[in-house]
């Protein structure tokens, strides 16, 4: 076999890996972890009724359990709404998530069967804005499909969609602009190799940095207290009008970007996928999995923090919400830019 | 916001949303008809009605007990302040006075009725909020209470649990026990939920000035309740006018300043720790002897006359007749003068039912139409402090054998009647917290 050829069926794995094992996995695990989780914290047993014969395995099969209800459910879609647009809002909110996870650095370069396996799916030199751009894609879903369901419900989520869409992205952004500077790459593997030649997690150079990217990140994927455009209590959501599959796509998607924010969470403050103490790279095929397997629990422990402060914390309100965005976050975010840049000219 | 826009550009900007009948934060079923600029809301309607299910004209075909279970769907957060509210009412207009140990139990049972009720108002409107660990812990508080609920009545919601003249059993055994257990359960749940949101900067920014309602509004609404507390005014019927044991009994009023929603929550988690400290008095306090009024055949003697003047003799030979010991005779004059807290109005215990024929015939009378308790003539108003505020009952009897018309006076009514004010100029993420603190239930609200 050609050894483009060979490249180009190394990378098809990886991403094939990325979306469906790592992500789609993974979401299917945080639909049980969210049940389970905000089950201890309220004293209740949670899902556990879902069962292979006879096995519950804790409330394992859930997830199963739910793809087989959406995929049976009627798919309603109203009469005043645009059909195309519709059906077309979820799968753009889901794409892009997806997609965004391919570009995650699961693990470095190892060398393995005599020759090198770059674990990183899609490689780019541009990684962190590609990421940011897309995963901001992902809002146009939301306009779209609170657009398209022709329900003054739906069109209020979208709104606030895109409004807090707006304003996170912007914070998102800009709060990284401290750590990539620092780095001098916008490569998320080269951010990960940075930590690595330095011994040093970009959270303990950039604490400031990490908190403002998680609440903005919390923000941008709306999660609790951030969702403001499905508050469901108040104007249900921009997928007020969504049924079956189509609402499970939106509902993944929530997974999808929150995986992708801890995702970069990891790479950029927390080490990526290397492990304090031991030299992966030099490990061959072991320190390939262990990679891979540093970088996903690193990911599922914020993922823990983030449904820890979900089931805590009330929801905010939209006004207070945008203010918090852009008169805290972004001038924080700013003058930490300003700091690190001030910092890193004194200590040249 | 810009405002003074001409009226006409404003109807272009507007649109309607409505909120309700069905939707997650319209708890019972309620409409707001809303008009929107953005976000905010311009104005709102609220239409109510979806549960009318005729109580006051169902309670003229009933007889005097009868309705009780019926007052059960009216707050049924808190059915048993209805049944004792309800109770209250027809003793006051029949001159019945029920034992102590009768209006202690009451007492008791009104006051973990309204721990429930709070403890569901402050939970549902803290899940509304996103805050939903804390609805649960909430939740699972009021469950050891409705526990005691159970033991005491029999049921959790559908209580029906006072009798003209009494109450439908005595205290269980422990349930002194039972409750201190609860009690401190509930405890720990306030308390952690009060570390939850109390000082919650996002709770406190959610709940701070909105929904304001200032002291003059809400009297001119006819608010009463915690939330007419909240906006500065001490005004409670437990202590405005004392019914069963109240006047005994050492509580505070918690009175809140703003008048917003937060205040409302304030008021609310302060009023669970003293109807708590109620039941711990009247636990104390609690007097042995009977529940209920004798089951005693007897009448004053001018009512006997007067049955024997209608032709009614059927009657005449089942009551013994009392006589005024002053031989001035008995009118109804000296009657009111020397009215006892004896009459036969409640049915004999189960062995006397169950042993003898006399109880056995006695029961029968009590229950069949024409033979019960027939309350004299008259009209009557009577309140206790419900959950939301004064829960009062309108009676008019014609003598007969029911109401000849009873008028409930739901106290979420007049809060309702203020939404509107409350909601304008807010946004639609207030009307959560707003709507969350007038504790609408449809039950009382729409009878």
């Amino acid at each position: 076999m050609s050894l483009a050829l060979d490249q180009a069926a190394w990378t098809a794995a990886k991403v094939v890996f990325a979306i469906f094992g790592f992500g789609l996995g993974i979401a299917g695990f945080l639909g049980w972890v969210e049940r389970k989780q905000s089950a201890v914290m309220q004293d209740r047993i949670g899902a556990n009724r879902a069962s292979i014969f006879g096995f519950r395995a804790l409330g394992l099969f859930h997830p199963i359990a739910d793809a087989i209800k959406m995929l049976t459910k009627e798919d309603f879609v109203p009469r005043g709404a645009d059909k195309t647009l519709h059906a077309l809002a979820p799968m753009i909110s889901l794409g892009a998530g997806l997609f965004c996870l391919a570009a995650l650095p699961f693990g470095g370069t190892v060398t393995a069967l005599g020759r090198a396996w770059d674990l990183q799916p899609i490689a780019s030199p541009v990684g962190v804005p590609l990421v940011l751009a897309v995963l901001a894609l992902g809002a146009h879903g939301i306009v779209m499909a609170g657009y398209a369901s022709g329900s003054g419900y739906g069109l209020l989520g979208a709104l606030r969609g895109a409004a807090q869409m707006v304003a996170y992205e912007v914070c998102l952004a800009a709060s990284l602009a401290g750590v990539l500077f620092l780095y001098g790459t916008l490569d998320l593997q080269e951010a990960v190799l940075w930590q690595v030649r330095h011994g040093l997690w970009g959270i303990f150079v950039q604490p400031l940095a990490f908190l403002l990217f998680l609440t903005a990140g919390a923000a941008a994927t709306k999660r609790a207290p951030f969702d403001l455009p499905e508050g469901e209590s108040e104007i249900v959501g921009y997928h007020v009008e969504y049924s079956g599959m189509k609402f499970g796509m939106f509902l993944m998607t929530d997974f999808v970007e929150s995986i992708v924010i801890c995702g970069l969470v990891t790479a950029l403050f927390l080490g990526g996928w290397s492990v304090p103490g031991l030299n992966l790279p030099g490990m061959g095929a072991l320190g390939g999995l262990l990679m891979a397997a540093s970088f996903s629990v690193k990911v599922l422990l914020l993922l823990f923090l983030l449904m820890q402060i979900r089931w805590t914390l009330p929801r905010f309100r939209f006004d207070q919400l945008l203010d918090l965005g852009w008169k805290n976050l972004l001038p924080l975010s700013l003058l930490n830019f300003l700091a690190t840049i001030w910092g890193i000219y004194l200590w040249r | 916001m810009e405002n003074g826009t001409h009226a006409t550009e404003r109807s272009q900007k507007t649109y309607m949303l409505n909120m309700g009948p069905a939707h997650p934060a319209m708890h019972g079923v309620v409409r707001l008809i809303l008009e929107l600029e953005g976000e905010r809301v311009a104005s709102a309607d609220c239409e109510i009605g979806y549960l009318h299910r005729a109580f006051e004209k169902h309670a003229e075909a009933e007889t005097w007990n009868n309705v009780v279970p019926w007052t059960d769907r009216l707050n049924y957060v808190s059915p048993l302040i209805n049944n004792v509210g309800y109770a209250l009412a027809v003793e006051k207009l029949g001159g019945i006075v029920v034992p102590e140990r009768g209006q202690h139990i009451r007492t008791i049972a009104c006051e973990i009725s309204r721990v429930t009720d709070h403890l569901t108002c402050v939970g549902a409107s803290a899940m509304e909020l996103g805050a939903f660990t804390v609805f649960l812990y909430m939740i699972k508080a009021r469950e050891y209470l409705y526990q005691l609920i159970d033991q005491l009545t029999g049921a959790r919601i559908t209580t029906a649990f006072t009798r003209v003249g009494g109450v439908k059993a005595d205290l269980p055994a422990d349930f002194a026990a039972g409750f201190r257990g609860a009690a401190a359960k509930v405890r720990e749940a306030v308390s952690e939920s009060d570390q939850l949101l109390t000082k919650n900067r996002i709770f406190m920014d959610r709940m701070e000035g909105t929904g304001v309602c200032s002291k003059e509004r809400a009297l001119a609404y006819g608010i009463t309740g915690p939330f007419l507390r909240a906006s500065g005014v001490p005004y409670d019927v437990r202590r405005a006018h004392p019914h069963l044991v109240y006047d005994r009994l050492d509580f505070d009023i918690p009175v809140g300043r703003a008048g917003d929603n937060y205040d409302r929550y304030l008021c609310r988690m302060a009023e669970i720790e003293q109807s708590l400290r109620l039941v711990e008095q009247c636990l104390e306090k609690i007097p042995a002897g009977p529940h209920s009024l004798d089951p005693k055949e007897m009448k004053d003697a001018y009512e006997i006359q007067d049955l024997g003047k209608f032709g009614d003799t059927a009657l005449l030979r089942k009551y013994a007749a009392r006589v005024d010991q002053t031989l001035e005779g008995m009118g109804p004059a000296a009657a009111a003068a020397t009215r006892a807290g004896d009459r036969a109005v409640t049915l004999p215990t189960k062995e006397q039912t169950y042993t003898n024929i006399e109880g056995l015939m006695n029961h029968f009378e009590l229950v069949m139409w024409s033979w019960g308790i027939k309350i004299p003539a008259g009209e009557t108003y009577s309140a206790v402090e419900g959950g939301n505020g004064e829960l009062g009952f309108h009676a008019v009897s014609a003598g007969g054998d029911g109401p000849y018309r009873l008028r409930c006076r739901p106290p979420c009514l007049f809060i309702m009647a203020a939404l509107p004010e409350l909601l304008r100029g807010a946004l639609i993420a207030d009307i959560v917290p707003t709507f969350g603190s007038v504790n609408m239930i449809a039950g009382e609200l729409d009878r």
